[in-house]
């Protein structure tokens, strides 16, 4: 089930999330990462970081709150370290770069530049922005286009740059449109969004950053809202869903919106094998609905009611049974 | 709670610990919750047996998985983290436990005693019910006290106030301990004042701060020194829950202290 994010070619349309899979190694020991369309790196910036003290993550209806403050080892370590093992993984790595400063970006992106394992670079622009009170570069257009921009200047042209955007911001079209202009490839959507919670017990915030990044299948109805409105405005850009994806249904709604690859965030948490069981469960659902490639399912949802997509052969007979039928990998349950 | 999982069974090591996914298959709540290891079995294929404690807990996970009852299905993923080192040689080993968390030494003590240590246990909490395995204990080991702050069984105290007398008492060349953050920190602090080397299970800290267990959420961070002497935050579940006790920085658990790697200090003020 191949697809395309510009330049990018992918064998399956699934992805982890920027900061959910860890260095890749406590992922590879739970399923092969070949099986990924893609891994994306936790936020590389230009020195180390240890990110916030604990309590770091708290559990919400559906969803986790987390204030990490971009934890990371800095791009010298990122380089030394973490991206040879992604190398020999055989897997495409997209590269989440961060910064504090428009330079910090294009810093990152420059020792990037002769990386030759780097697939993709994502831009990150739910970083606080120093120069700006702290708030995040994507809040706007301008800066949001000023960074796509400096990362696309120091990337290689082959390889593709998507911009990641947060839904909290007051016109998200426009911000993308701001991306796509400057330069980016794709789009990443979407990040975390804003939250708080307070803890009963202690009468105090329950994360130690006090507002914190919702994400996990409580915030997929404003995802897909993103991803709809986006498409809509640039139906050939590419886009990546992301946001409460836990089934290959989560993930077939996030396409039929607009977007042509998920990545899969907290869902790992809860399931670290959850990313090759989504493509499995996606793979299922398109066959059931008998749509041969994904590339004719991607934004399906805007054509008018009773556009027919094209379709493979004769349908399947009984292949809903099949699916039901068929085992499920076994893991370790008692 | 005994879960038959002949895989985790097999590989478990003690020290290691299973995170349970709550609340079925559509559940709301996302994170898993992480409990040390009592013991496994050869039963039935292969058992694992956990203990928790959810009088007065105020989480609702912890209560669903009290009320599943035989036959239940539960979602656990393990054996996760690093295993308590042991020694080369027979040598006198001291296992000091704090409430549920002492479950996790049995399995242990069962390891020392087939390479031909010598096992002491001190256990201690905060009123008699609430001591796990006095019993087994005084079975098994080849020593064992008892430590309540009422009083209501064995010595009146904590862990260490009595910890010297029964350092001395047992000749113990290395200490192993689990359970509640205070103790561990008690126990490290005398185990440097006495030179042993002393190994802890952050199983109580992982199980307040972890969210997955498997290394990928990174929210159970404490701070760590390291051979070099740098600090660094590592994951108590993944680098952990079984570290040296003298390399944790106790004081510091819940703080990014300014002199670590990454710190926001060191960065020239960034957020």
């Amino acid at each position: 089930m191949r697809t395309r994010l510009g330049a990018l070619e992918l064998t399956n349309p699934v992805m982890t999330a920027a900061g959910c899979g860890g260095t890749g190694r406590e992922l590879a020991r739970f399923f092969d990462l070949t099986k990924l369309g893609a891994f994306v790196t936790t936020s590389v910036m230009t020195q180390p970081r240890a990110g916030r003290p604990t309590p770091r993550v708290t559990e919400t209806p559906s969803g986790l709150l987390t204030a990490m403050g971009l934890p990371g080892p800095g791009i010298d370590s990122f380089l030394e370290r973490d991206l040879p093992f992604l190398a020999e993984q055989d897997v495409p790595v997209i590269v989440s770069v961060a910064g504090n400063s428009l330079e910090e970006y294009a810093e990152v992106a420059r020792r990037l530049y002769d990386a030759p394992s780097v697939a993709a670079v994502e831009v990150n622009l739910a970083a606080p922005n120093v120069e700006d009170r702290g708030r995040m570069f994507g809040r706007l257009p301008g800066p949001a286009a000023d960074v796509v921009r400096a990362v696309r200047v120091a990337t290689r042209r082959d390889v593709p740059v998507l911009a990641k955007l947060a839904p909290d911001v007051g016109d998200l079209v426009t911000v993308a449109l701001a991306c796509v202009d400057s330069g980016a490839d794709g789009l990443s959507l979407i990040n975390t969004m804003a939250g708080s919670a307070i803890d009963a017990d202690t009468m105090r915030p329950a994360l130690t950053g006090v507002s914190g990044g919702l994400s996990g299948p409580a915030i997929r109805p404003v995802a897909v809202r993103c991803v709809y409105e986006v498409h809509a405005a640039l139906p050939g850009t590419p886009i990546v869903g992301i946001g409460g994806v836990a089934t290959g249904l989560d993930a077939l709604e996030f396409v039929l919106a607009g977007a042509c690859a998920v990545a899969v965030g907290s869902a790992l948490f809860h399931d670290p094998t959850a990313a090759p069981r989504i493509l499995r469960e996606l793979e299922e659902a398109l066959s059931v609905r008998r749509i041969a490639a994904l590339a004719d399912a991607v934004g399906l949802a805007h054509k008018p009611t009773g556009y027919v997509p094209p379709q493979i052969g004769p349908a399947p007979a009984g292949a809903g049974e099949r699916a039901r039928e068929r085992p499920e990998e076994p893991k370790e349950k008692p | 709670m005994t879960l038959v999982a002949p895989a985790v069974a097999e590989r478990f090591r003690p020290g290691q610990f299973v995170a349970l996914a709550v609340g079925g298959e559509h559940t709301a709540r996302l994170a898993r919750r992480c409990f040390a290891v009592y013991e496994v079995k050869p039963d039935y294929g292969g058992t694992v047996e956990l203990v928790f404690d959810h009088r007065g807990g105020a989480d609702p996970g912890t209560g669903w998985l009290v009320g599943r009852r035989a036959r239940d299905m539960v979602d656990m993923v393990g054996p996760l983290g690093r295993p308590f080192r042991l020694p080369r040689d027979p040598v006198s080993c001291l296992l000091v436990g704090g409430g549920p968390g002492a479950a996790a030494l049995f399995a242990l003590a069962d390891t020392l005693r087939r390479r031909e240590c010598r096992v002491h246990f001190l256990l201690a909490d905060r009123s008699a019910p609430a001591v796990f395995g006095a019993r087994s204990a005084q079975r098994i080991g080849d020593s064992a006290a008892v430590v309540t702050e009422d009083g209501s069984l064995g010595d009146t105290g904590t862990a260490g106030d009595v910890l010297p007398r029964v350092i001395e008492e047992s000749g113990a060349d290395v200490v192993y301990a689990c359970g509640p953050t205070e103790l561990l920190r008690a126990v490290s602090a005398v185990a440097s004042r006495y030179g042993l080397p002393s190994q802890v299970s952050v199983e109580e800290f992982l199980q307040r701060t972890g969210a997955c267990g498997t290394g990928l959420c990174m929210a159970c961070v404490l701070p760590i020194v390291g051979d070099d002497g740098i600090t660094r935050m590592v994951r108590a579940c993944s680098d952990g829950p079984v570290l040296r006790g003298d390399r944790v920085r106790w004081g510091d658990l819940g703080t990014i202290p300014f002199d670590a790697l990454g710190a926001p200090r060191a960065l020239g003020g960034a957020l």
